[in-house]
């Protein structure tokens, strides 16, 4: 048997090889060679080697900021969508089926539409004479509107928007595999509602969290449109730096180190992440 | 059911807030479109179709919605054929290559969007590609990949692959095999993943940014730099009309995915 699957195996593994071919060029000449080539780019300066770029990344305060303001609006983002979906996916779950076929229409209904507009959407609702101001002022709260966008507070209010269906799929998937039993069971053995939730639930719930929170980190990391639009430049964050340096003064040298740094946090957290749940399932999602 | 505790009325209630909180600046987008004032007051003073007229009659727009829709449509062509292609590879072994291959090519879903958009402008650069519509098609191509690869992945893992043999053991040749006996049978899977990149390569704003220029900018490059300059009301409007077309795909592909449930449920 070995023996004759022998020559089958190797046309096997070429029909593989010639099927994967389109896809992997594709994949490594507009992907793969330009980040060697970022990588290549970060260590060099007027034809010799140097590590001038990231020396810059850590002495001038402006890079730390935008990377410190970068990680924190990731953090809270990440945090928001996993207050704001754990409850979500649980009454998913929990539902019958009408009522949950609602809520994750619900869900995945504002993933297809574009993110430009949920960008612009936010605008009008949060901007000085938006839906949140005069609904405030009619109520008598404020007498006059509050800056709630062209700031830190409307990138993050928008950014979450986007992507908290992130977090709310994966964990419903897991959460609806907790089998009831187990819950019962820790219940009939005398635990609180508080202890079954923190010590069985939440556990057994964990790689659809860890999946769905690892990925809104990453996404959040190199965002872009969000704090562009709704930063209104006082938000800065990694990727509107690197973007600056190429588009205003195509500046390579630290566009790359700032990218390979970036990459490099972000293939950090894939790792981690990849160690409990499988990366190619924490991409799945999106 | 379990006894309706006040903690579960509460969280529920909770979860309602959210999914309204998530719903709703979908949907502002629709009354603000039909406002006849320059400023976007909510809810509008009155009703117009003022800015569907400005949409339709300026020929800028016009053009980047033709270069959008013909971007993503080339695009997911192209993206499900190659992906489809690679996901039946894929599919044949599951060996430590084939997991390096697979992470490979869902590279593109990893890496931020601008630091993509700034490889590709690099590679454009060398090879003339810049605002080019082939250029904007392969980059789209390149990133609507990994849709129709996880989409047909999943249609495959559904699949038995022994048909196949049975088929090719009664005298197909492979292709013949793949096209009469296991395409029918992933077709909802290639539909999905093929729909996915097409609303994929419709929103893709950000490497546009960087490689499109001159007669060939999509819709979404477009509305960006509007947005970045002044609110303009007619972006209401072209947002309208891409929800609907948004809404559309979702509801195909629910449909595509209930059809095949059913299908698979004859069968079993």
């Amino acid at each position: 048997m070995a023996a004759s699957r022998k020559p089958p195996l190797r046309a096997e593994a070429l029909l593989a090889a010639s099927l994967l071919t389109p896809a992997l060029l594709l994949v490594a000449v507009l992907l793969l060679v330009p980040l060697l080539w970022l990588v290549w780019q970060s260590v060099r300066q007027d034809g010799g080697f140097t590590l001038a770029h990231y020396a810059r990344l850590v002495t001038d305060p402006a890079y730390g900021a935008t990377f410190l303001q970068t990680f924190r609006i990731s953090a809270i983002v990440t945090l928001a969508c996993v207050v704001l979906g754990f409850p979500v996916a649980w009454a998913a779950a929990e539902s019958g089926p009408t009522l949950r076929a609602l809520i994750l229409a619900l869900v995945v209904l504002p993933l297809w539409t574009s993110v430009l507009v949920r960008a612009y959407a936010w605008i009008i609702v949060l901007q000085r004479t938006g839906l949140v101001n005069s609904g405030l002022e009619a109520l008598g709260l404020i007498h006059r509107p509050v800056i709630l966008v062209n700031n830190e507070f409307g990138t993050i209010v928008a950014t979450t928007h986007i992507l908290m269906p992130f977090v709310v799929l994966p964990l419903y998937t897991t959460i609806r595999t907790i089998p009831r039993e187990v819950l019962a069971a820790a219940a009939s053995l005398g635990g609180t509602p508080a202890f079954v939730f923190t010590r069985v639930y939440l556990p057994l719930s964990l790689p659809g969290l860890l999946s769905g929170a690892a990925l809104v980190c990453v996404l959040s990391l190199g965002f872009y449109i969000t704090p562009e639009l709704l930063g209104g430049g006082r938000t800065y964050t990694v990727s509107m730096l690197i973007a600056r340096n190429i588009a205003l003064y195509d500046e390579w040298g630290a566009a790359s180190s700032v990218s390979v740094a970036l990459l490099a946090c972000i293939f950090l957290i894939f790792f981690l992440a990849g160690r409990i749940v499988p990366i190619d399932r924490i991409v799945g999602t999106r | 059911m379990r006894a309706a505790s006040p903690a579960r009325i509460a969280a529920f209630l909770f979860a309602g807030l959210v999914l309204l909180w998530l719903i709703l600046p979908v949907l502002i987008v629709i009354p603000m479109s039909f406002s006849d004032s320059r400023f976007l007051t909510f809810p509008p003073k009155a009703l117009s179709l003022r800015w569907y007229h400005a949409y339709l009659g300026s020929s800028l727009w016009l053009r980047a919605t033709r270069v959008s829709l013909g971007v993503a449509a080339a695009s997911a062509v192209l993206a499900t054929a190659i992906g489809t292609a690679a996901a039946y590879a894929l599919n044949l072994s599951n060996g430590r290559a084939m997991k390096l291959v697979k992470l490979v090519l869902l590279l593109p879903l990893m890496v931020p969007i601008v630091i993509t958009g700034v490889g590709i402008f690099l590679v454009y650069a060398r090879v003339g590609l810049l605002a080019t519509l082939t250029g904007l098609v392969l980059a789209n191509t390149m990133l609507g990949v990994p849709y129709a690869l996880t989409s047909v992945l999943g249609a495959l893992a559904q699949f038995d692959p022994a048909q196949e043999m049975v088929a090719r053991s009664l005298g197909m040749n492979r292709p013949r095999a793949f096209f009469a006996v296991t395409l029918p049978q992933i077709a909802p899977g290639v539909l999905s993943g093929a729909l996915f990149a097409f609303v994929a390569g419709l929103d893709e704003t950000v490497v546009a940014l960087f490689i499109s220029g001159g007669r060939y900018q999509p819709l979404t490059k477009r509305m960006f730099t509007a947005l970045r300059d002044e609110i303009d009301p007619t972006i209401a409007a072209i947002s309208t009309m891409l929800t609907l077309v948004s809404c559309l795909v979702a509801a195909a592909v629910m449909l595509n995915a209930r059809w095949s449930e059913r299908r698979r449920g004859v069968r079993a």
